[in-house]
């Protein structure tokens, strides 16, 4: 029996509704539980001394002084932990040609960026780490450094590893159709620069880990605020030299990581290392100044594009020339080049077109390292791709609306695969567009931008279409060798007093993973959402599964969460047709009692059924199956990936003395099949608009020419803030991806994927008549201003 | 990052805090709201301070009226100033300043006294008591003394104040009939340090400029005023972009903040003349 997702009166409605967040009132009375509230005994901490310089041979270290420190333990250097740890590599099989060398958890030799840990200190307390590590005296010799990406592969730039040749990570080139000769015979062809800012996460809670090491029983225990603890424990295993089996990993209560925290942090590595030297559990909890310099960065590409259209608008080609710069090391085991080959992946993703040529080129430079962050390579593919069209639009006179129309797949086109071999199974361009412009009255907000202009206003209306990844496929690590699962499980339980436990893959990060699980076992089992608990982030206990990444939580883990609890549900339907001498067929559970499906009268209670089940099993038949658990697996087959849809609009107002931009309103319509939480949904939109709206507006990693970082502070790398944020009117589509019964995709990126473009398009449309355009992100005042003309020094 | 402090201690008055700087052997620092310090500590850009807490001194606390000025005790908060009447009523250029001073968090601890001895280039209380014309007082081992504003910024967090000298408060005149006191800054985030700021007063003994954010110290723009006080804008605005040296960082360059000192300049005109319409 399916569920009839139609039927918005069917019993144990929850899938499509706003139900309360299971962990909400913990997380809002201050009682949830981070690593750093967690205190074992015997713990220590450890500080790490990183390297000042960003790319120096290191000769010598002194650290009899720190030793002396009132509280300091001991002492670790690279070659001391080499010896117990070793090196990864972050290279994947199926990105061909990636290279990168071997890194250690504490740099041996080498430092490569600023930030990079060169030494730990370990001590009774935090502070008195930092007063060790003060005192650590190393000698370094400053070498070349390598920081532009542009240069990075020219014959006078240093080669930042000899031993890999040159600085080239990887390079790919996807060529599809003849764009030369379609560039040759276009009405048009627009050539634009791009450059997206090197951006990191900011997550409220910092990257932390506190690992034990029990030599006793042979196990580590690490505690981590992570995405993917399975991943983590095969990591941890594999370079400390345990036993898989051997090594949990917790991941409780976790403050946000957008993608931050799914990587391996050297820091992180050396710390589980130090624990089992040690023998007693170590804490690292990252400062914000470290968090600015050693977790992951992103999106720092330049773009060279073009694209040929008819004279009707219809796209006849577009050529993509991506170079981004990744730091001295691919990270492990993601690797650094996913976000380039997304965006080859993803540019022109909404458009039914012919030929397509794009390159991404991956160089390595004395920077923190890049990887994935939140959206990873959408923003910059939509803000290419929107980019394009819109000024094509321009060029052909033609309304940005109307371009996109007539080059949106059509809704009844599918399945299909577009010209960068994206298979997409069922998506929903111009039926979002349509709520879109329902939603924004776009007719209406042409008139007040009209009128506006006539006061010296300068008000402007940016689109932006996109494509999201979501539910990865093997395709996405599995395939090139990482131990990185694409599958996930979980297992449904009923207790004695019919209340359900679900244990989970899938993991919170502070997003509603548990909410959604609870509300998905709840109309599976047929209980209330308040009768499940769900249990989360303990490799140990929970089926294995690949954790918060490329917005799967729901797609996967929660099409496994459902497959599990129908066939607890068909278990306990079994029993209480024993006992109730009916036909299972017949009965069905609503709200936690066995009733008779067709009339609704209540039969007998979970409680009633778990009494007999669990303390007087001799009532049963003999041999009559009793298992009140049950576990299921889910993978996606048929696609690679699921991808979603969805169009944004952005309504700003350019300041042309100032250059400052001011939000005036918002608008997303995306399409994530099936929403089984519309609230969770729409501020996982939101939030992802607000982190869009900081790449778009704020967010700029500065270095200086020789790699040092120069904004590593909330004062001054620029987040976006509740005061500058405009209102987000959201919509849905919903097109079920037919994969799972559940029918969910991702909607955790949609937000950031469109969001820069969206600002980009409605800023140029504001500077367009005063022949001014911008395509440097982040939008500063100065870079608008300098684009009008107005400052030229 | 945790802090290293050398000690603690709190200062029941000013005699008791002027001793215990004294014993401090150099290393004493005043704490009143904390809103820079103890960030520096944190980040352990300083180490080893004998922090002094002044900030129960009841008697640097408050506003009252003294005459033809009002007198404001060092410790008054950012968020007491925003909201007091008689500031409303004779220095209404504070109380516009408060709107753009960081966030309620921060203005509910920081001091104006606090912000004057920081001397932080781009914050708005340095350039308003300049404006204003503010003497501030000070205390220290050898008495008291007072100091015009115009003599009190000496360069980037560095004041003329003597070591160990207490910022006990300052004196602004009252707006007299007709005066306009207008401030205006832009910044990249409401709360954020502006990337240029202007305060501009109009007295009948002519117009005071003061600009920050825009140089190591806020400085009084004098070639602007005196062509502000002849009636001519254009040059006001020319005479002000030759006379600052605006630095550049990682939110804007120094011509982006020169051009903005004109605008800035054209819309408190601007503001002000509108207030005589």
């Amino acid at each position: 029996m399916s569920i009839a997702f139609g039927n918005p009166d069917r019993p144990n409605s929850y899938i499509g509704k706003t139900v309360p967040r299971p962990n909400a009132r913990k997380l809002v009375q201050g009682r949830g539980r981070y690593v750093d509230d967690i205190v074992l005994p015997r713990m220590v901490h450890v500080a790490f001394v990183r390297s000042p310089f960003a790319h120096a041979r290191i000769t010598g270290i002194e650290a009899e002084a720190a030793k002396g420190v009132k509280g300091v333990l001991r002492v670790f250097t690279g070659a001391d932990l080499a010896e117990v740890c070793t090196p990864w590599v972050g290279v994947l099989a199926h990105l061909k040609g990636l290279k990168s060398p071997p890194q250690h958890a504490l740099a041996v030799d080498r430092a490569a960026w600023v930030g990079e840990p060169v030494v730990a200190v370990v001590a009774t307390s935090r502070a008195a780490a930092e007063d060790g590590a003060a005192l650590v005296e190393v000698d370094y010799d400053p070498l070349p450094v390598v920081t532009d990406t542009m240069t990075a592969l020219d014959a006078d730039t240093p080669v930042l590893h000899p031993d890999l040749g040159d600085n080239l990570a990887f390079r790919r080139l996807h060529e599809e159709g003849d764009v030369a000769a379609a560039m040759a015979s276009a009405h048009k062809v627009i050539s634009a620069r791009f450059r997206t800012a090197r951006h990191t996460g900011v997550t409220p809670e910092p990257r932390s880990i506190l690992v034990d090491w029990s030599p006793a029983d042979g196990q580590m225990t690490a505690y981590h605020a992570t995405q993917a603890p399975h991943m983590i424990q095969t990591v941890l295993a594999a370079h400390l030299d345990l036993p898989e089996s051997r090594v949990r990993v917790i991941c409780g209560d976790v403050g946000g990581s957008y993608g931050i925290k799914v990587h391996v942090y050297p820091d992180e590595v050396a710390t589980a290392a130090i624990a089992k030297v040690m023998g007693r559990p170590v804490k690292f909890i990252a400062d914000r100044l470290e968090s600015f310099s050693t977790d992951i960065h992103a999106r720092d590409h330049e773009i060279e594009a073009k694209i040929a259209v008819d004279a009707e608008g219809r796209i006849l080609a577009m050529d993509v020339d991506d170079w981004t710069g990744i730091g001295p090391y691919s990270v492990y085991p993601r690797t650094s080049a996913i976000e380039g080959n997304q965006v080859v992946n993803l540019c022109g993703g909404p458009y039914d077109f012919a030929n397509y040529r794009a390159r991404t080129t991956v160089v390595f430079q004395n920077k923190t390292p890049t990887c994935q962050y939140r959206a990873v390579g959408h923003p910059i593919a939509v803000a290419i791709t929107e980019g394009l069209v819109d000024m094509a639009a321009a060029a052909l006179g033609m309304d940005p609306v109307e371009i996109r129309r007539r080059n949106m797949y059509a809704d009844d086109a599918y399945p299909v695969t577009s010209p960068a071999k994206m298979r997409f199974e069922g998506l929903s361009h111009h039926a979002s567009m349509d709520k879109l412009m329902e939603m924004m009255d776009y007719d209406a907000l042409r008139a007040d931008q009209a009128e506006a202009r006539k006061r010296g206003k300068h008000r402007g209306i940016g689109i932006a279409s996109f494509i999201e990844l979501t539910n990865p496929s093997p395709f996405m690590y599995g395939i090139g060798g990482a131990r990185i699962s694409a599958q996930d499980g979980c297992t449904v339980r009923m207790d004695p007093d019919g209340s359900i436990v679900a244990l989970s893959g899938v993991t919170e990060q502070g997003q509603g993973t548990e909410a959604m699980l609870s509300q998905v076992v709840a109309e599976g089992v047929g209980v209330l959402p308040s009768s499940v608990r769900v249990i989360t982030g303990d490799t140990q206990v929970t089926p294995y599964g690949g954790g918060t990444w490329a917005s799967r939580g729901a797609g996967i883990g929660g099409e496994a969460a459902l497959q599990a609890a129908r066939a607890l549900r068909q278990s306990i339907l079994e029993v209480a047709a024993a006992m109730l001498q009916a036909d299972a067929g017949a009965l069905d559970i609503r709200d936690g009692q066995v009733v008779t499906a067709e009339t609704g009268e209540q039969r007998l209670p979970l409680e009633e059924l778990g009494r007999i089940v669990y303390f007087r099993g001799d009532t049963l038949p003999k041999g009559l199956p009793r298992e009140l658990v049950q576990t299921r697996h889910f993978i996606t087959m048929d696609y690679p990936f699921a991808f979603t849809n969805g169009v944004q609009a952005s309504y700003l107002e350019v300041d042309t003395d100032t250059g400052v931009v001011t939000l005036l309103n918002h608008w997303c319509v995306e399409d994530c099949g099936r929403v089984i939480n519309p609230q969770l949904v729409d501020e996982q939109i939101r939030g992802g608009i607000v982190q869009g709206l900081g790449g778009a507006l704020y967010e700029e990693i500065h270095y200086d020419s020789e790699g040092q970082l120069l904004n590593g502070s909330m004062a001054d790398y620029l987040v976006p803030m509740a005061a500058e944020m405009p209102d987000m009117q959201i919509g849905h589509v919903e097109t079920p991806t037919k994969e799972s019964e559940l029918g969910a995709k991702g909607a955790g990126e949609a937000g950031t994927a469109g969001a820069p473009a969206a600002v980009m398009n409605a800023i140029n449309d504001a500077l367009r008549p005063l022949g001014a355009q911008v395509t440097e992100m982040p939008f500063t005042p100065e870079r608008i201003l300098r684009a009008l003309g107005t400052i030229q020094d | 990052m945790k802090a290293s402090a050398g000690g603690y201690a709190r200062a029941v008055d000013v005699p008791h805090a002027l001793e215990l700087m004294a014993g401090s052997a150099g290393a004493g620092r005043y704490l009143a709201g904390g809103q820079s310090l103890v960030a520096a500590l944190n980040m352990r850009l300083s180490e080893g301070d004998m922090l002094i807490d002044i900030s129960r001194i009841a008697d640097l606390s408050g506003i009252r009226e003294d005459g033809d000025h009002l007198r404001i005790g060092a410790l008054t908060r950012h968020a007491d100033i925003g909201r007091d009447a008689l500031i409303r009523t004779h220095a209404p250029l504070l109380s516009d300043a408060v709107r753009h001073i960081a966030h309620a968090a921060i203005r509910n601890r920081g001091t104006i006294g606090g912000a004057l001895a920081h001397a932080d280039p781009a914050a708005e209380f340095p350039a308003c008591a300049l404006a204003l014309g503010a003497t501030l007082h000070a205390q220290g081992g050898t008495g008291t003394r007072d100091i015009a504003a115009e003599e009190f910024f000496e360069d980037v967090f560095t004041t003329t104040l003597a070591e160990g000298e207490i910022l006990t408060g300052l004196s602004v005149p009252k707006a007299e009939a007709g005066e306009v006191q207008v401030i205006e800054e832009v910044a990249r985030r409401s709360g954020d340090y502006a990337l240029t700021g202007l305060c501009l007063v109009r007295r009948a003994a002519g117009h005071r400029l003061s600009i920050f954010s825009a140089g190591p110290v806020p400085m009084l723009a004098r070639g602007a005023m005196a062509a502000l006080d002849a009636g001519d804008l254009d040059a006001a605005v020319e005479a002000l972009r030759a006379e600052i040296d605006p630095p550049s960082d990682t939110q804007a360059s120094g011509s982006y903040r020169r051009h903005l000192a004109g605008v800035l300049l054209r819309r408190a005109v601007k503001r002000i003349e509108g207030d005589r319409a």
